[in-house]
């Protein structure tokens, strides 16, 4: 792995209050890092020690050899931040803004990005006048406007509307493929399951799962669930057993198993059905989402 | 240098853009201005005698210890100098692009009210000009200092308000803009003159206009350019990026340092 960041053994404290309490994670060329928790994890803190905002009090942070606090003026332009709340003069334009910040990153503004944003109509506003959700717009253009190698997402959708968020995906996903290494920090399940390559789940300063998406979801519990509706509902009264499943229930019209092995259950269901001279309407077999493993891993660790 | 001639133009433009900047760099110094000219010399013509000066430092003061504090303390509560810090702003930047422009703006006036008093209002013109113009610039260089350092050590805006009124006040009622020195009484002169309006006005006063002054002029105005030195250098110690932030630890007390050249020019002078 060519790793662009590596954490290893982050501290951080404010008084007694453990913030973060010894992280260790890396993310490579090219990869997004899904970074997840509740509110109060530490994920914001222990990003802002990346990002050389914060000091840490033990622990070594490495961005292609350099460190945040040591080297801030070169890492500069090799990293783009987009902090959970940022701010820029009320009195600043959009267009301003985008020479500002390109101006001291010593590159040239990027008039695509602000159409891409839907920002180019709003070349003259002043910050002040933009929405929230168009002043977050601009703040993501402004973390990529240098085309950094490592990129820090703290909530890059929060307010933003559908077609904006579509947008983002798409530019994110454009970033990766170009080789840029990407920490997402998110509440959006959906959005991280389906960005992130590896996702870190964080709890009390620590973190306490870490996997791909499917690795993170398959554990756990990771019982499938299987449901199965037939046109004469035989299967509804009967007592079955199916092979690795637990016993089903009956939810509605359809039959109900939560399965260990869902290609073997699948098989079994489709057996009864046929031994029963049933026909099959309806056949739904569901991993279970990053969400639901997420709530069960969070009230595990707590 | 690009991101500091951007940083420059864009706090150049919030002098005048940002109204509440605007009415405190050019319409409420321009409105007193006139006020004074047209009303205080009708009153008591004695004032055309330091008009020219006192207008000039009074158009300096309002511009850096009531406008430029404010838009710092507020940029750093609002996280804006959180959202520069991830661009890789430099600290010295986000001080002295706002120091720099506020004296630019604060110049512009007192170029203006030094040039227009004399032909409008018959006030006093200084005999000599080149020394007149050089303590302007020190006195401009002086409270800009002091207006970045109250922004900087401000716990708040409302903070800043207050801070702010503890130079202005005092330096309206007795710092030789309205009242010359020598008519104050004794107790009020040893307040007076820890205020850097007194030095200022001492200073242009024996140096540019050869008159009589209570202080040494040169020594006023060394004092003015070694506060302005301190106050630049404290602000600098004690510039925090954030209200979380942990360094350039809140000590507001290490400020009242800077006012340390004026009372000791007092004592001497």
């Amino acid at each position: 792995m060519n790793a662009v960041l590596t954490v290893d053994g982050l501290r951080k404290s404010y008084g007694d209050v453990v913030a973060v309490d010894g992280v260790d994670f890396a993310v490579a060329e090219g990869e997004i890092l899904g970074l997840l928790g509740p509110n109060g994890a530490g994920k914001t803190t222990a990003l802002e020690c990346v990002e050389g905002l914060l000091r840490p009090d033990e622990g070594r942070i490495d961005i292609k050899g350099l460190d945040p606090q040591r080297d801030r003026r070169r890492i500069r332009d090799l990293v783009g931040v987009q902090l959970q709340t940022s701010a820029l003069p009320g009195t600043m334009t959009v267009a301003e803004a985008a020479h500002f910040v390109a101006a001291y990153h010593d590159c040239e503004p990027r008039p695509d990005l602000l159409e891409r944003m839907g920002l180019a109509e709003l070349r003259t506003r002043k910050y002040s006048e933009l929405s929230v959700g168009q002043q977050r717009r601009l703040a993501l253009v402004l973390a990529i406007v240098h085309r950094p190698v490592l990129l820090f997402l703290d909530e890059p959708t929060a307010g933003l509307d559908v077609k904006s968020r579509r947008e983002l995906h798409a530019i994110i996903a454009e970033l990766r493929e170009q080789g840029t290494a990407i920490v997402l920090a998110t509440h959006d399940m959906a959005e991280a399951e389906k960005l992130s390559d590896r996702l870190a789940i964080m709890l009390a300063g620590r973190i306490v799962a870490e996997g791909t998406p499917r690795e993170i979801t398959a554990t756990g519990d990771g019982l499938t669930k299987v449901s199965v509706a037939t046109e004469g509902g035989l299967l509804a009264g009967a007592d079955i057993v199916l092979p690795a499943a637990q016993a089903p229930f009956i939810d509605e019209q359809y039959l109900v198993c939560f399965s260990t092995d869902p290609g073997e259950t699948v098989k079994g269901v489709l057996d009864e059905v046929a031994a029963r001279g049933d026909r099959l309407v309806d056949l739904r077999v569901e991993r279970p989402s990053l969400e639901e493993r997420f709530l069960e891993v969070t009230e595990v660790a707590s | 240098m690009r991101g500091q001639i951007q940083h420059f133009a864009h706090e150049f433009r919030a002098g005048v853009r940002n109204p509440t900047q605007l009415m405190l760099n050019y319409l409420f110094p321009l409105g007193f201005y006139l006020m004074m000219g047209f009303v205080m010399t009708g009153i008591n013509p004695e004032f055309a005698n330091t008009m020219t000066p006192a207008m000039a430092i009074f158009v300096i003061m309002v511009a850096a210890v009531l406008g430029l504090p404010g838009p710092i303390a507020e940029a750093r509560e609002a996280g804006i100098y959180r959202s520069f810090r991830t661009i890789g702003v430099p600290a010295a930047s986000v001080l002295a692009m706002p120091a720099l422009t506020t004296a630019l703006h604060a110049l512009a006036m007192a170029t203006l009210v030094s040039l227009a008093s004399p032909r409008f209002f018959g006030a006093a013109a200084p005999e000599a000009w080149a020394p007149f113009a050089g303590i302007v610039l020190l006195t401009a260089f002086c409270f800009v200092a002091i207006g970045l350092l109250i922004g900087v050590v401000a716990k708040d805006s409302r903070a800043v308000t207050l801070m702010s009124q503890v130079i202005f006040l005092p330096s309206m009622l007795l710092g030789g803009l309205m009242v010359p020195l020598s008519l104050l009484p004794e107790s009020m002169r040893t307040v007076a003159a820890l205020l850097p309006t007194t030095h200022a006005m001492q200073a242009i006063e024996g140096l540019a206009f050869g008159r009589e002054t209570i202080i040494n002029p040169t020594l006023a105005a060394g004092a003015l350019g070694i506060t302005g030195a301190l106050a630049v250098v404290l602000a600098g110690v004690l510039f925090r990026w954030d209200t979380r932030a942990e360094s350039g630890a809140r000590r507001p007390i290490l400020a009242l340092l800077a006012l340390a050249p004026l009372a000791l020019v007092a004592v001497l002078g």
